[in-house]
């Protein structure tokens, strides 16, 4: 079963903005799906009309098979959205936010009160239920909302940028939390501009560019068309570099370099060339965020 | 959603506009107490002991109606229009917008809220009164029912005013503008029948000339105008004003892009 069953879905703003040009999009139940793209090039008017904050002009949408058009009270409740921008009462307590919301999908206080202690003790917030949302570090405001989100038990969480601005020890908190959520069966959407996100959660992606979308595979399969890799190495004294400008060697400093080495290359080659230049290598490491690189090639395109 | 399920909704919004208003009480009950409070003084006692009485009952108890209307409406209003309006503007209202409850239970949510600061501070406004005359009390039922078909109206009058307003400055323009003239025109501090004709016709034009009338009706059973004919205007509109609000919500003006 899907998830979610985009069918050309077109979106045109009051303005005249295109935003979507027809896109066709599948999400299968139980998927760690990301949604990539730069900015303004359609993911949140996805995650809004996903969420009924965007109106559609066009095509179908249909979440776990319920049309959100034909049912969309049924459609919802399966939903949990993480927005982009802080959307909560900023005088409100942060556990009067969590059971509010939870009495807008009709379960009742004595249920809202029990379920939002659990959640806020996962996302370690339950020291702060008494305290005035706005007095929340930015990192703490994002996992008040994904305690909001997850009042409801969804079957399909949206999280649109849920890491950004979030510091790098939280942000791995998160992540793990997300993986034991997915593993748990809940099927999970995911926008995001740290591409390391995608590459170390997601199973599956779609890429879309100026309403389009333009890519859409495993996130391995994504990674396999990466044609070189950047290294970058370490070495007691840099010498005899024009002798590797094969690999497009970038000096840093004095004993460090970046090389692009093409994946029909072995790694063996390239280190007996540098050590055949004369250079000791201390260190070899990839550069990492391969995706970022496969984005902004796709991107180009 | 199941009517349990939105009973509980509607609850939750309730609970939330109650906690609201009572949370900053200074801003939402206080004032509008004083403001009433200084009519009763100036118009009421310093002026109003000049005048002399208004079909047969003192100047003082002829205005204690009038201006406790005019606390309802105001404030039935302005809870709305600044709750509602707030909640965009924070984009709280998304909360929401994103959930299962019904735009129905949404707009009965919200009046609800605003029709209990209106009868909250109308029954304040009431109880100062008596510091400074006893008004009677001619049919009780017919003061509630004004009480609270007004407080409706003009719940759903700051609804649609919130879901158009774009910036702060347009959730003032209603009030100022328009509610407050009409206030004032509308029979609060003299009855149509002291003004020559032609304004007499015009102030039949004024739908809050029926409410502050019957109004005073259930109090002293004196009214410039048929209190049928008042209830039946008030209706109406309420059913018009509900409808545009539903149509509103349904096609997220002002709230969905």
């Amino acid at each position: 079963m899907n998830a979610i069953t985009i069918s050309n879905l077109k979106k045109t703003y009051a303005n005249g903005t295109q935003a979507l040009k027809e896109i066709n999009l599948e999400v299968t139940a139980g998927d760690f799906f990301a949604l990539l793209g730069a900015n303004g090039a359609g993911k949140t008017t996805v995650i809004g009309i996903l969420t009924s904050i965007v109106n559609k002009t066009s095509g179908s949408v249909k979440i776990f098979d319920i049309d959100i058009e034909k049912d969309h009270m049924a459609a919802k409740k399966m939903i949990g959205v993480v927005p982009q921008e802080m959307n909560f009462n900023m005088f409100e307590q942060v556990q009067d936010i969590v059971v509010a919301q939870a009495g807008y999908f009709g379960i009742d206080h004595k249920t809202a009160i029990r379920d939002s202690e659990i959640i806020l003790k996962q996302v370690e917030l339950w020291e702060k239920r008494k305290s005035p949302s706005r007095t929340l570090s930015g990192g703490m405001k994002r996992r008040l909302m994904i305690a909001r989100a997850l009042i409801n038990k969804p079957k399909l969480l949206i999280l649109d940028e849920p890491t950004a601005g979030v510091d790098v020890e939280l942000r791995y908190g998160m992540w793990e939390y997300l993986r034991q959520l997915n593993a748990q069966g809940t099927t999970i959407l995911l926008t995001t501009h740290y591409l390391e996100e995608v590459e170390q959660m997601c199973k599956n992606a779609a890429i879309i560019k100026t309403g389009e979308i333009i890519k859409y595979d495993r996130v391995k399969n994504l990674l396999q068309l990466l044609e070189q890799e950047t290294y970058v190495v370490h070495v007691e004294k840099i010498q005899a570099i024009e002798t590797i400008k094969m690999y497009n060697p970038k000096v840093i400093d004095d004993t460090t370099f970046e090389v692009d080495i093409s994946k029909k290359e072995r790694l063996n080659d390239f280190i007996l060339k540098i050590s055949n230049a004369g250079m000791i290598v201390t260190d070899i490491r990839p550069k990492g965020n391969r995706l970022e690189k496969l984005f902004l090639k796709i991107l180009k395109q | 959603m199941t009517s349990q399920e939105n009973y509980v909704a509607y609850q939750t919004i309730i609970r939330k506009e109650v906690v609201r208003f009572m949370r900053i009480w200074t801003q939402t009950l206080l004032p509008p107490v004083i403001t009433q409070t200084l009519y009763f003084i100036i118009f009421g006692k310093f002026i109003g002991s000049q005048i002399g009485g208004i079909n047969g009952i003192s100047y003082m108890s002829f205005i204690v109606p009038g201006l406790v209307m005019m606390a309802i409406i105001n404030n039935s209003f302005a809870n709305v229009v600044s709750s509602f309006f707030g909640a965009k503007f924070q984009r709280s209202v998304e909360e929401l917008l994103v959930s299962s409850t019904p735009h129905w239970i949404i707009l009965a949510g919200y009046v609800s809220g605003g029709v209990l600061r209106g009868v909250v501070v109308g029954t304040l406004v009431f109880i100062v009164s008596f510091f400074f005359t006893v008004p009677h009390i001619y049919h009780p039922f017919l003061i509630i029912v004004f009480m609270v078909l007004t407080s409706i109206l003009f719940s759903l009058g700051g609804f649609i005013n919130a879901i158009f307003a774009k910036k702060f400055d347009d959730v003032a323009i209603f009030p100022t503008f328009i509610l407050t003239p009409l206030s004032y025109l509308g029979g609060v501090f003299y009855s149509i029948h002291s003004l020559p004709e032609v304004w007499q016709n015009l102030s039949k034009l004024n739908p809050i000339l029926y409410m502050i009338n019957g109004f005073r009706y259930g109090f002293y059973g004196i009214s410039d105008v048929n209190v049928s004919v008042s209830i039946l205007i008030l209706i109406t509109l309420i059913i018009i004003l509900a409808v545009y609000s539903l149509d509103l919500l349904k096609k997220g003006t002002g709230l969905r892009s």
